[in-house]
């Protein structure tokens, strides 16, 4: 038992860090969700190249993964554009789910925009036939997002997925996130559907942790250098409390998330998604709280924080689909009990 | 103790049902913080005003009704229950003009109050600075006397409607030696005057609800100030504890979102959403209940001549918190669809901003339990 990051993932996290705070993914998001994908299409592709993206052919379902979720380095050397076509080396392995949760918590620390959770761990369980790895799809749940940049489009009709094509706009409260209504058209072969659904809850659920964990952090800052009545409101015991309360959720947010990684099934990810949704919005409506006015604008950034939480409170599962699938799941569990 | 209104209370409850069931634009406006939509919010104060429904509580001279608190309470249930469109002229109508009644002049009263009544002339609040918020006695804008008048010099900012609006009112540091409440002058001027500059700020929503406004050497007449010079704080809190609690956010509002919550909630079909929602839909509506018959107590107080004090703080937590309540209760019936962007969201995103506008929650906390509960001050610096 090590519940920890080992130094490889640790180094995973840090890269993605680094590449994400110097390229400028706020520019990146707010460019996007004024129609500009340029930016957020390059940092896509510096993303894809630290392996972050489709898992490729013939992904095993993630139960079948190692227990441990993989120690792997990022592959950074594997991948770019050209590796699938020119016969170079073969197909690395897709990532793990620590690597996923890693990633998407890397994702929401730095609102980067694009359809990442549908790219990156739905579709490439959901589609196994066809390698999707230098592709940008996106899936109807009910809406498509960002269905205007994916190279591929995807909907879910009585339980086969089929190949859609993107219809209307539909405004998201996070205007970074295009969301567009489907038309199904022909039925293809999938993968583990269910798998793929729990992978990318996960998904959800870190990049949740992620946001959560950045307005936490850009608001501890804000109110050491905010003063009113001669004093910084950080040491008022109101502020405080509430950015404390802040903290202790997303601490009992982490383990759900990444317990959920190690051992990927309906009960553990939905678990983590309730937590980690109900922390982020936590720390959202507290860091909203002690910035005061100026949190409330959107020319400051963490508004745009503040809105990805929101839209994200309902992608991939409300808290009450959750609940109830999580309740299921003891319940079940509770009958099979020979104690019983 | 009884809840029952008089004869003329209930026909005046009746007239005002009846037109507003006739007069209500059937579709929402636009957003009152984009140019279209504040414009036709402005035609719509009109045609309130052309019935004398605009400022119901206002004496008949300058517009209004002469009606009595009980009446505009009631006429606020209505207004929202009807569905009607929210009010552009309302930092205006209910946080300067119970100034300008109480501390104008004649000539001010003549001048500013009929086209306030008709929403010709939108007003905006000038309270708060960057480096002044919750601590507004810390104002550093100042003003310094000249030949028949004022200049007006510094920042202000988050002032709601001044985006579009014509008017502004706030306090200026009028004597550079005084410290904190003392020494500051209320003013009124105009936000096209030479020296005035606006800068519209975006809200969450995307649109521009509040703007900074810059001052640079701007002339106000003597006889746009308002009260006596160095007497603005004295001026300015004269009202706040007494009407901006209620009169701001009467509970109407409130009971008209709870009632099209639970439309909402008898709406949806999804059995996972109703059952886990059922709770905080009816917990929320008992909170607007809570707050329409608290509402009347504080109606009676003041109606016997008492002053509400330190229990508009009361007042103040539980609407704001109420109405995000009301909205995140909202977004939970809406499953999947809660992200799309409706008026729910509009409302969500809008009361966010209620625990932090007319007073932060945290402030109205240590007021309620400095003031209410007696407890000891808090360290300040
Ligand atoms: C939508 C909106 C509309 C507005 N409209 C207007 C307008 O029309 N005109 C106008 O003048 N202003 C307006 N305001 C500004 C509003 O009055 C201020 O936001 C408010 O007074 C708080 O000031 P601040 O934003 O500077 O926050 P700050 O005062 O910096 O507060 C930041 C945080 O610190 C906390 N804090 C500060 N002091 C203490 C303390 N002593 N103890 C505990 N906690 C403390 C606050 O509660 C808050 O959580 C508006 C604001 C909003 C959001």
């Amino acid at each position: 038992m090590k519940f920890t990051l080992t130094d490889e993932q640790s180094g995973f996290a840090r890269s993605l860090d680094d590449l994400l705070s110097r390229a400028d993914s706020v520019a990146a998001n707010r460019a996007w969700a004024a129609g500009d994908h340029e930016p957020g299409l390059k940092l896509w592709s510096r993303l894809a190249d630290l392996g972050v993206g489709g898992g490729g052919r013939g992904a095993p379902p993630p139960g079948k993964r190692t227990p441990g979720g993989g120690g792997r380095p990022p592959r950074a050397h594997l991948r770019g554009p050209g590796w699938v076509s020119g016969g170079g080396p073969p197909a690395p392995p897709p990532p793990t789910p620590v690597e996923i949760g890693i990633a998407f918590e890397a994702i929401g620390r730095h609102v980067v925009p694009g359809p990442w959770i549908e790219s990156a761990a739905y579709l490439p369980l959901a589609r196994t036939d066809v390698d999707l790895t230098e592709s940008r799809t996106t899936v109807a749940m009910p809406y498509a997002v960002d269905a205007d940049v994916a190279d591929e489009v995807y909907a879910l009709v009585d339980g086969e997925l089929h190949t859609a094509t993107a219809e209307r706009r539909v405004t998201s409260i996070d205007p970074s996130r295009h969301l567009f209504t489907v038309t199904a058209g022909e039925p293809v072969a999938h993968g583990d559907l269910d798998a793929a659904y729990d992978l990318a809850v996960l998904a959800t659920a870190a990049q949740l942790l992620g946001a959560g964990e950045r307005v936490l952090a850009d608001s501890v800052a804000y109110v050491k250098q905010r003063t009113q009545f001669g004093r910084a409101i950080g040491s008022y015991q109101a502020i405080k409390h509430q950015l404390a309360d802040a903290r202790i959720a997303l601490d009992f947010a982490r383990p759900l998330v990444f317990g959920a990684a190690l051992e990927l099934t309906p009960r553990s990810v939905s678990a983590a998604k309730l937590q980690a949704a109900e922390a982020a919005n936590l720390a959202a409506r507290v860091g909203l709280q002690v910035h005061g006015a100026i949190g409330y604008t959107e020319e400051y950034d963490l508004s745009r924080w503040l809105l990805r939480i929101r839209a994200l409170q309902s992608a991939w599962g409300t808290a009450s689909f959750h609940r109830e699938r999580l309740l299921a799941s003891l319940l079940a569990d509770q009958s099979l009990s020979p104690s019983k | 103790m009884n809840l029952d209104f008089s004869p003329d209370e209930l026909a005046f409850r009746d007239e005002a049902r009846a037109w507003l069931a006739a007069n209500v634009p059937a579709e929402p406006l636009p957003s009152m913080d984009t140019a279209d939509g504040f414009a036709a919010h402005q035609q719509w104060e009109r045609r309130l005003a052309d019935e004398r429904w605009s400022v119901v509580s206002w004496p008949e001279e300058f517009g209004g009704r002469g009606a009595s608190l009980v009446e505009w309470v009631i006429f606020e249930e209505e207004y929202y229950r009807a569905g009607a469109p929210g009010r552009v002229s309302q930092n205006g109508i209910f946080l300067l003009a119970p100034i300008i009644f109480d501390h104008g002049t004649a000539d001010q009263q003549q001048r500013w109050l009929p086209s306030m009544a008709t929403g010709e002339t939108i007003w905006a609040q000038a309270w708060s600075e960057p480096e002044a918020g919750s601590d507004l006695a810390s104002l550093r804008s100042t003003a310094t006397q000249v030949a028949g008048g004022w200049l007006l010099n510094g920042q202000k900012t988050w002032s709601s409607r001044a985006a579009y609006a014509h008017q502004g009112f706030g306090l200026f540091r009028s004597d550079p030696a005084a410290e904190r409440h003392r020494g500051l002058t209320y003013f009124c001027f105009p936000l096209d005057a030479d020296g005035v500059t606006v800068r519209p700020i975006a809200q969450l929503d995307g649109e521009a609800g509040f703007a900074e406004l810059f001052f640079d050497d701007v002339f106000v007449p003597d006889a746009d100030v308002l009260g006596d010079p160095g007497d603005g704080w004295r001026v300015a809190m004269s009202t706040a504890g007494n009407e901006r609690g209620l009169s701001l956010r009467s509970p109407g509002r409130f009971c008209a979102t709870a009632d099209r919550l639970l439309d909402l909630y008898a709406s949806v079909l999804e059995p996972v959403e109703r059952t886990s929602s059922s709770a905080a839909v009816v917990d929320a509506w008992l909170r607007a209940e809570a707050y329409r018959l608290y509402t009347w107590g504080t109606v009676t107080q003041l109606a016997g001549g008492g002053d509400i004090g330190a229990a508009g703080s009361v007042n103040k937590v539980w609407w704001s918190e109420l109405d995000v309540a009301l909205h995140e209760t909202a977004l939970g019936l809406l499953g999947a669809e809660a992200e799309v962007a409706s008026s729910w969201t509009d409302g969500y995103l809008f009361s966010l901003s209620g625990p932090i506008y007319a007073g932060t929650n945290e402030i109205q906390r240590n007021i309620v339990a400095e003031r209410i509960l007696g407890l000891p001050r808090e360290v300040r610096g």
